[in-house]
């Protein structure tokens, strides 16, 4: 197992994060529900920091986010949510139910497997030098429509007629859905009126605190606009 | 009134199938296979997304790989996958994670683009192998010291339910040179010792293709 050097201050989680890395703002969604105080790390991949070798003992990924916490060091955000899930119970990301809980999950994954793994900056870099310049924001956009659609008709499917996307209550499928809809609305020419449900979602993640504060262009390595 | 079987949703090739049916078999559930093709037209009521495997029970569906196990993983408690300590549950999660959004999707990707004609069979090769070279060089990292008999442990964990398939895949479809992977041969004898492993292997699958064809 990777040695930390430095421990994070004072009993602090430290959260190493890329303000516009949307697997980053998952897990601030996440600290942020939970109450949880953290110190921020910033790590500038378009300069190449996480090749850095002290971040690479980290994670060895070359992949934002990663906590370190006392001596827990996780380099995954899925993995994170699913730690400050146990470590910090409330309030819950997942509901007891069983069925419930897997729909969570199954929301969750389409986006961390089927949707942003196939926009991450190394694969449009990829892109770019494949296919051309200029293409990567119409191949984004088509790798979220199709994982939007399906996760439209699911939510659908589901009928949980709820205010979040699983029900009353925000839970794991609203903190990876957030930083989706977010960058899919930011980035792409994305017609959010074939998704109702995902942009009515969207609005009620815009107003609540804990998401505000989780926003890219509110990290402290965000660019300021002048 | 007696129970009616799970059924799984599943391709023989699949390494996400693969995945789940490791995970069965751990769990001694029984089950039925339903071999799902990419142009099945009923698939999309199952899975909206289109991809297996799917698990079905009673009238309850979930689908994606990781979700089926952590829902099995509430249901059959035997064999848990997932260790109670928070570190090593951390580490089975990322590697899971590594695997099934770092370097399936991509191999994915790849695959379907040469069937789909739209890219060569070198580039196709060429993605897949750095896909699985990327993620495996860092599980490698992640690991080093590793002791244990499999990844985490001296029991099969979430981990090596998602190694496994993959690993086997590097092996036997994209020419991945284990040698470089020390820890990662050496899990994946251990795992091929087990018959959970063995049964749910893709050759073995209903709908894998006749060897004499």
């Amino acid at each position: 197992m990777a040695e930390v050097e430095a421990t994070a201050t004072a009993g602090r989680p430290r959260l190493y994060s890329y303000w516009r890395s949307s697997c980053s703002h998952r897990a601030r969604i996440a600290l942020n529900l939970k109450g949880v105080d953290y110190e921020y790390k910033a790590v500038n991949l378009l300069k190449g920091e996480q090749s850095d070798p002290e971040f690479l003992k980290l994670n060895p990924m070359k992949f934002v986010p990663a906590l370190v916490d006392d001596d827990a060091v996780i380099g995954d955000s899925y993995a994170i949510a699913l730690y400050l899930e146990d470590k910090y119970p409330d309030p819950p990301l997942l509901p007891q139910d069983p069925k419930k809980k897997a729909l969570n999950h199954q929301i969750a994954n389409i986006v961390s497997s089927g949707i942003q793994p196939l926009h991450n900056l190394s694969v449009l870099r990829f892109i770019e030098q494949k296919v051309g310049a200029g293409e990567s924001v119409s191949w984004t956009q088509q790798q979220i429509e199709r994982g939007f659609t399906a996760i439209e008709n699911l939510i659908q499917q589901k009928g949980c007629g709820g205010k979040y996307a699983t029900g009353d209550e925000i839970q794991l499928a609203d903190v990876f859905l957030a930083p989706q809809i977010y960058a899919a609305i930011e980035r792409t020419k994305i017609d959010m009126s074939n998704y109702p449900t995902l942009a009515r979602l969207h609005a009620l993640y815009m107003a609540h605190p804990a998401f505000q504060a989780a926003l890219p262009a509110k990290q402290p390595d965000a660019p300021s606009c002048t | 009134m007696a129970a009616v079987k799970p059924i799984l949703y599943s391709a023989w090739i699949s390494s996400c199938s693969f995945r789940v049916r490791i995970a069965l078999n751990l769990k001694g559930v029984d089950y039925e296979y339903r071999a799902v093709t990419r142009t099945d037209p009923d698939y999309e009521k199952i899975n909206p997304i289109k991809y297996v495997p799917a698990f079905v029970d009673g009238d309850f569906v979930v689908s994606d790989s990781l979700a089926i196990i952590l829902y099995l993983e509430d249901k059959y408690p035997q064999h848990p996958l997932l260790p109670q300590d928070l570190k090593k549950k951390a580490i089975n999660l990322q590697i899971a994670n590594i695997v099934c959004s770092s370097i399936q999707p991509l191999q994915c990707y790849a695959v379907i683009g040469l069937v789909d004609g739209k890219l060569s069979s070198n580039e196709s090769l060429q993605i897949v192998r750095h896909y699985i070279d990327k993620g495996f060089r860092a599980i490698e990292k992640l690991l080093e010291g590793c002791d244990s008999k499999y990844a985490t442990g001296d029991e099969i964990q979430l981990a090596d339910v998602f190694l496994a398939p993959q690993i086997h895949a590097g092996m036997t479809r994209f020419q991945i040179d284990m040698s470089n992977y020390p820890l990662l041969e050496r899990f994946y004898k251990a795992y091929m010792e087990i018959s959970a492993v063995q049964d749910a292997v893709p050759e073995k699958q209903p709908d894998a293709p006749s060897p004499w064809i």
